[in-house]
């Protein structure tokens, strides 16, 4: 109720600066468009439904076979077709992306500082983002054999006839689930998975598969570049088929967790009071650790592996709002995205671009340093 | 929404507390013992921790679980909350075996407070009080009327409520478990369960919680408190049981629970129950067990009569000292006598606690023939007379007929043996007690 209410409120707030941040994100670049004109730019990109039609071809992002959604373009301002295009076609997908993998990620972080009750906790602690990198690296290194694997009868009698970027994303969710999975399932006897064992499970499948990905890197060649591109973390190329995806997986996602904030604060009082109060409380692990992988897994599967701000959102947002997690996880969330996106465009406003990964953590990591010094955080 | 609500499978009785804050189950046998404990074994791997447990609480109950440290206390309560899936037995919670209880129907049966908490982030002590009503929440429900009447009456009752908005992770150790009080007190269920409640409190707040938790109980419900504190376990609670070596040793009302022969065979240590002038409750004072050598026997007989080293004393003396020799002596489980005292003397009334034999006679006159008569056949019975104190010194003064130092001596020339205590000729009466153990055994150069 009052707390909901909290919630709604900061939400509220930082939703509307997140929106702040894509729009100035999508004015900055090498053609600079005004603010006012990227609004435009947006409205008039926006469709709505406007009826079923099974003759014409839909012109929004998703078209269905054989039945066609027809849509509407409310609005129509004067807009330069050039900034249009630059808009949309190319700043947009890139910057929704980055606002959802952000988002991800901090969900995920908050959920698993929470969960296991320690202030270095990240999403990628369960060994996501090391399965995800390789799954990656494995198609980069070996493109033919991975996609062959898909046409296989065991995998579907269907050809997802993949392009080569979503065979990386493909494969890099799977092995982020891979790895979350064995984690989980090295961590669990008779039912029940103590989380400081996770936590070391973690650890341990952490360090193999960072030895497999240096395997995979030395039979490399010439994909080697593209490999430590993927590994330092990238939005640059997503396309709104991309952007489509992540944002089915992640929404719902996010309201698992979010039902499940509640318990996860009563949780924090250690499992056995929690169990006390009424937590199922394997369930309730099963089910937190299940989302924050899947949340991840749709993160690190496009962007790779971004450090950071599933590590220090978290912190940050926690000094500002407090631990109850009904109104830190969606707070956590909307600023991953804003410091996500307003990361991504430092990253590719210089006259080089680089890797967001780089970004996050070069201005992460000295802001964390700050907050530790100041004693700002030093426990959970 | 994707999460499945647990309301939705908990049947019909789990409407959050449509009905009132009391809001036990509607199809709760309410006739039913809050906590029923039968037949229950728990081990942990193949070592057995505790077994063949037997323990109801009933309503209006506190009973306190006592016993030796690692004898299964906290266990047998983790048990109860079901943290701990017992190997047999069962326990039942209103009538409901455990095992078929969702968490939050077991949560709206038993609150616990814990030993200790690890309460991480900066949460308000208010949001931890709040946190008790977690069992009567629905997944998607926020606090309700009665949700906040709860919090703010267990907050009152604990006495919380002065820092409910400081941070838990500032507040001290004993306002902690006071925190973890209130919050149980906020889930409102028929049993408590406390695990050391008083274990960081002061003084002053500890007997503030039990008479809180007396209080509670008074009103209805059922508690089960495992306490270190003997005397604080017979002040407030209505019911011991006392666990040693993984079972029930004794259990029953705390003047028949506590004695010295139970506290023998429980905690492997000489004690002396005697009775509190302040409370009128037993009181227990515990020594250490003197040649511990041939104390700790694992059979449930080692009655302590039969222990070898067990012998018939009687105590000449009067006063401090010949009450706290009958006291020592009792616990060490020596059969005592003592004897003759003036009648209201100390010795008197701490023999009559320790089940020894006293005789009396009248202050301030002579001693008549038949007590004399009688202490002279307790001391010719006995396999040691000790003298206490300042009482050998008058011995061996000029007696006159009639009077108690003429008895004593009559009594000295009766016994086989005779050792004396605590006369170090300036009336100091101070003695140790080893130097009065050594000197009933013979093994003290203080023997005649």
């Amino acid at each position: 109720m009052s707390v909901w209410r909290r919630s709604a409120g900061w939400s509220a707030a930082l939703a509307a600066a997140l929106l702040a941040v894509v729009i100035a994100s999508a004015a900055i670049g090498p053609v600079r468009i005004p603010p006012l004109e990227v609004v435009k730019a947006v409205l008039n990109a926006l469709v709505v439904p406007a009826g079923i039609e099974t003759t014409s071809q839909g012109v929004g992002p998703l078209t269905l076979p054989g039945v066609t959604l027809a849509y509407r373009s409310p609005f129509a301002f004067p807009v330069d077709g050039v900034h249009q295009q630059i808009v949309v076609g190319v700043r947009l997908p890139r910057i929704l992306m980055g606002a959802l993998v952000g988002f991800a990620l901090a969900a995920a972080g908050t959920v698993m500082q929470g969960f296991f009750r320690n202030p270095m906790a990240d999403p990628s602690i369960i060994g996501v983002s090391s399965g995800a990198a390789v799954g990656a690296v494995a198609f980069i290194v070996f493109p033919a054999a991975l996609s062959a694997t898909l046409t296989l009868p065991v995998v579907g009698a269907v050809d997802l006839g993949l392009s080569y970027g979503a065979g990386v994303s493909f494969f890099a969710f799977v092995g982020a689930l891979v790895a979350a999975f064995g984690v989980y399932a090295i961590a669990t006897r008779h039912g029940r998975t103590p989380v400081a064992t996770l936590l070391l499970a973690g650890v341990a499948v952490q360090t193999f598969l960072g030895a497999v990905i240096s395997y995979l890197q030395l039979q490399a060649g010439e994909s080697l570049r593209r490999i430590v591109a993927w590994l330092m973390g990238h939005l640059s190329g997503a396309a709104w088929s991309d952007v489509a995806v992540t944002a089915v997986v992640v929404p719902p996602l996010f309201a698992v967790l979010l039902v499940y904030a509640r318990d996860l604060n009563v949780m924090l009082l250690g499992e056995e009071e929690a169990r006390g109060l009424g937590i199922a409380v394997e369930r309730t692990k099963r089910i937190l650790l299940g989302a924050s992988a899947l949340i991840t897994a749709a993160g690190v599967a496009f962007a790779g592996v971004i450090g950071f701000v599933g590590l220090i959102v978290p912190h940050m947002l926690r000094l500002v709002v407090g631990p109850d997690h009904r109104v830190l996880l969606p707070s956590a969330a909307l600023a991953g995205g804003s410091f996500l996106v307003a990361a991504d465009t430092l990253a590719r406003a210089g006259s080089t671009e680089l890797p967001v990964g780089i970004v996050t953590a070069a201005v992460g990591a000295p802001f964390f340093v700050y907050l530790l010094v100041t004693r700002e955080v030093h426990e959970l | 929404m994707t999460a499945e609500s647990p309301a939705a499978g908990d049947g019909p009785d789990s409407v959050p507390a449509a009905d009132g804050s009391e809001s036990l189950p509607a199809d709760d046998d309410t006739e039913r013992s809050p906590i029923e404990v039968s037949d229950l074994a728990v081990s942990f791997g193949d070592v057995p921790v505790v077994t063949g447990i037997d323990l109801r609480v009933e309503r209006g109950s506190l009973v306190g679980l006592v016993g030796p440290n690692g004898a299964g206390k906290t266990t047998v309560l983790r048990a109860i909350k079901g943290t701990l899936s017992p190997d047999a037995g069962e326990v039942r919670l209103g009538g409901a075996p455990a095992e078929s209880l969702s968490a939050r129907e077991a949560g709206r049966r038993v609150a616990s407070v814990p030993q200790e908490t690890n309460l991480a982030f900066d949460f308000r002590v208010r949001q931890i009080v709040e946190m008790g009503r977690t069992p009567h929440l629905g997944r998607f429900d926020g606090h309700g009327p009665d949700d906040e009447r709860a919090v703010r009456e267990a907050m009152d009752a604990a006495g919380v409520a002065r820092f409910a908005d400081r941070a838990i992770t500032e507040v001290s150790g004993g306002e902690r478990q006071r925190v973890l009080l209130a919050r149980a007190l906020a889930q409102e269920t028929p049993s408590l369960l406390l695990d050391e409640p008083t274990a960081s409190l002061d003084v002053n707040h500890a007997v503030r919680t039990l008479e809180l938790v007396r209080d509670l109980v008074d009103d209805g419900r059922a508690a089960l408190a495992a306490i270190h504190d003997l005397d604080v376990a017979a002040r407030y609670c209505d019911e011991i049981v006392v666990l040693a070596d993984g079972g029930v040793r004794a259990a029953g009302r705390p003047e028949e629970v506590l004695t010295a022969r139970t506290l023998r065979d429980a905690f492997d240590a000489e004690a002396f129950v005697g009775g509190n002038p302040a409370t009128g409750t037993p009181t227990v004072t515990a020594f250490g067990a003197f040649g511990a050598s041939d104390g700790s026997d694992g059979d449930g007989e080692g009655e302590s009569a039969a222990s070898p080293d067990s012998r018939r004393v009687h105590v000449v003396g009067s006063g401090r000292p010949a009450a706290r020799a009958v006291a020592r002596l009792a616990a060490a489980g020596h059969a005592v006598s003592v004897g003759v005292v003036p009648e209201g003397d100390t010795a008197a009334g701490v023999a009559a606690d320790a089940d020894a034999r006293a005789v009396t006679a009248p202050p301030f006159a002579a001693v008549p023939a038949e007590r004399r008569a009688e202490a002279v056949s307790l001391a010719r019975k006995a396999d040691v007379t000790v003298v206490v104190g300042e009482a050998g010194t008058a011995v061996e003064a000029d007696a006159e007929p009639g009077d108690g130092t003429e008895a004593n001596a009559a009594i000295l020339a009766a016994s086989d043996r005779v050792a004396y205590v605590g006369d170090d000729g300036e009336g100091g009466n101070q003695f140790g007690d080893d130097e009065l153990l050594d000197a009933v055994r013979g093994n003290d150069a203080s023997d005649e």
